[in-house]
């Protein structure tokens, strides 16, 4: 070990995407509090032109957010925690190196491009995957990359056996790989035409019944490989890493990740029940939904699990904090989704506000909340910095916490509403409501749920400035922190 | 038998399959662990001794050095 005396991890390209996911998340976040306030007052919508309307923002909303805040956050996280526990350093390797920082370009390139197209109006109409198919070429090199950039560290790894988080990245990894591939199958306009139209424009390569079902295949596993399965990965390092405790069960983390893989993949047809998809694939979508209960669960009481005996530093770690409810969300959420998969509650919840009450619960309370709770364990260690202010955290996370139950508990009385209102009818069998009837009634809790985004807003300005002074004027840190990050 | 009917069966045996599959796996990380073939549990230490000379743990075996004394 006399040559690695001086080897230190290699935080360059962790700390690239820490800068890109503090913008994206106030960037989307911000279009998110602005939309949730023309919903509740329509007026907003003329701020910008037609730069400004929903129906321009909210697919932006969502692909920043997505696209932008949390896969930057996925790979900050990769690229700090992979390796860790590798116990290699990307500094080993000038390839794995320069691919990370390639791989890094590209994505600052394409998540700018995804911003300026998608506010130009330029989609593909697609759930997820609005971005047209040059954006997409792109992601795939992208993602290429980082699939050589994770396998090359794997491959000169120290650590033989691969924890946990890792098994997680790399299903990240493929399950995006795969299904992205497929639901992009689409055929440019400009090339097949002879030149007609616009170059940036495309044609699905399914159609009808085939395309929805290939799209939330596609949409319901971005949320299982983006929103899920990345941030169990950074959950099983970051939790016993800030706690000092190892994982509660190794092997429930196993059995996890695989009832995970086995059942995630087969449950994206309750996005379609009551469709045009055939009876039996509506009822397996319901089926694999409620069984998806079992492997969430394992992974978040796991969780819960590892900081027995330790629950003292729930009250003095405001990161734990951070975790124990991310962990909390991701078992509110785990089991609110599969009761809306129900055919007969899905009857009352389909395209009502309870579902991105559902979302929203799981993305901010889960992924946004795990999310950030990693940045800041990473920042001490890669800034040699201590955290610029505990109070702040603390003030952070109790209004972002009000946020998220504002949030989620106004879009379940507005859903529920919605649902019954639209499906009441008098003694005569007629519809006792029109749609404005229940625009009406659901107004104060749009107003509500815009309330909820501005306090969260806040928190992550607060989470953003607590980041900014922590890399720029806080207090040096002598040696890296073994457990729990340091902070004024 | 139409291709339909052919895929349903295929669908409903191959769930049944990797449901096997699931147990097995399950019964297998169990059984290895009580008869003091594998320790799953030490893996969960890599996330904690994480720094780039830490000695890695490198396998679920319980007493890898030993045994591989034996083998020789």
């Amino acid at each position: 070990m006399q040559s690695n005396a001086a080897l230190e991890y290699d935080y360059t390209v962790a700390k690239l995407y820490t800068y890109t996911a503090i913008v994206f998340g106030f960037v989307g976040m911000l279009i998110g509090t602005l939309i949730a306030a023309q919903l509740a007052w329509p007026e907003l919508n003329y701020l910008f032109g037609e730069y400004g309307t929903f129906s321009r923002l909210r697919p932006l909303h969502t692909n920043v957010v997505i696209y932008g805040f949390t896969v930057s956050g996925v790979f900050a996280t990769f690229y700090y925690s992979a390796q860790r526990v590798l116990k290699v350093s990307m500094a080993e390797s000038k390839f794995v190196n320069g691919v990370a920082k390639l791989q890094f370009v590209l994505y600052f390139i394409a998540a700018a491009s995804m911003v300026i197209t998608e506010l130009m109006g330029i989609t593909q109409n697609k759930e997820y995957a609005q971005m047209e198919w040059p954006l997409d070429l792109l992601i795939v090199v992208i993602w290429v990359l980082w699939g050589v950039a994770m396998f090359g560290l794997i491959g000169i790894r120290r650590e033989k056996a691969l924890y946990i988080s890792m098994w997680y990245f790399i299903a990240c990894f493929l399950g995006v790989a795969m299904l992205y591939l497929f639901n992009n199958m689409a055929v440019p306009t400009y090339f097949t035409s002879g030149g007609v139209g616009s170059i940036m424009h495309s044609v699905s390569m399914y159609s009808g019944t085939n395309d929805a079902l290939v799209q939330w295949w596609w949409g319901h596993n971005a949320v299982a490989f983006v929103f899920t399965v990345p941030i169990v990965a950074m959950i099983y390092y970051f939790l016993p890493k800030e706690s000092g405790q190892a994982v509660y069960s190794y092997k429930l983390s196993l059995l996890s990740f695989w009832g995970l893989m086995f059942v995630y993949l087969w449950a994206g047809s309750h996005h379609l029940l009551w469709s045009t998809v055939p009876d039996w694939m509506q009822t397996m979508g319901s089926i694999f939904s409620v069984v998806l209960i079992l492997p969430s669960w394992g992974s978040a009481i796991n969780m819960l699990l590892t900081m027995k005996g330790e629950w003292n530093q729930l009250t003095e770690n405001p990161l734990i904090k951070f975790m124990v409810l991310a962990s909390t969300f991701y078992m509110l959420s785990t089991l609110e989704g599969p009761i809306q998969a129900i055919k007969s509650v899905n009857a009352i919840a389909h395209f009502t506000d309870w579902i991105p009450g559902h979302v929203h619960d799981g993305v901010l309370g889960w992924v946004a909340f795990m999310i950030m709770a990693g940045l800041f364990h990473m920042a001490p260690r890669m800034f040699k910095r201590e955290i610029y202010s505990k109070k702040l955290i603390e003030a952070q996370f109790w209004l972002q916490t009000t946020a998220v139950v504002l949030y989620f508990t106004s879009m379940w009385i507005a859903g529920i509403t919605q649902g019954m209102m639209w499906r009441a009818v008098d003694e005569y069998g007629n519809l006792m409501y029109s749609f404005i009837d229940t625009v009406t009634v659901l107004h104060p809790y749009y107003a509500i749920r815009a309330l909820a985004g501005i306090l969260y807003l806040t928190g992550f300005v607060m989470f953003a400035y607590n980041m900014v002074k922590t890399m720029t004027s806080s207090r040096e840190l002598s040696e890296e922190p073994q457990f729990r990050s340091p902070m004024a | 038998m139409g291709l339909r009917e052919l895929q349903g069966y295929a669908s409903f045996f191959m769930t049944i399959f990797l449901v096997v599959m699931l147990y097995g796996y399950i019964v297998y990380l169990y059984r290895s662990e009580k008869k003091g073939k594998k320790d799953y549990e030490k893996l969960g230490k890599i996330a904690l001794d994480d720094e780039i000379d830490s000695a890695p743990v490198n396998t679920s075996d319980p007493l890898p050095d030993e045994k591989k004394e034996q083998n020789k």
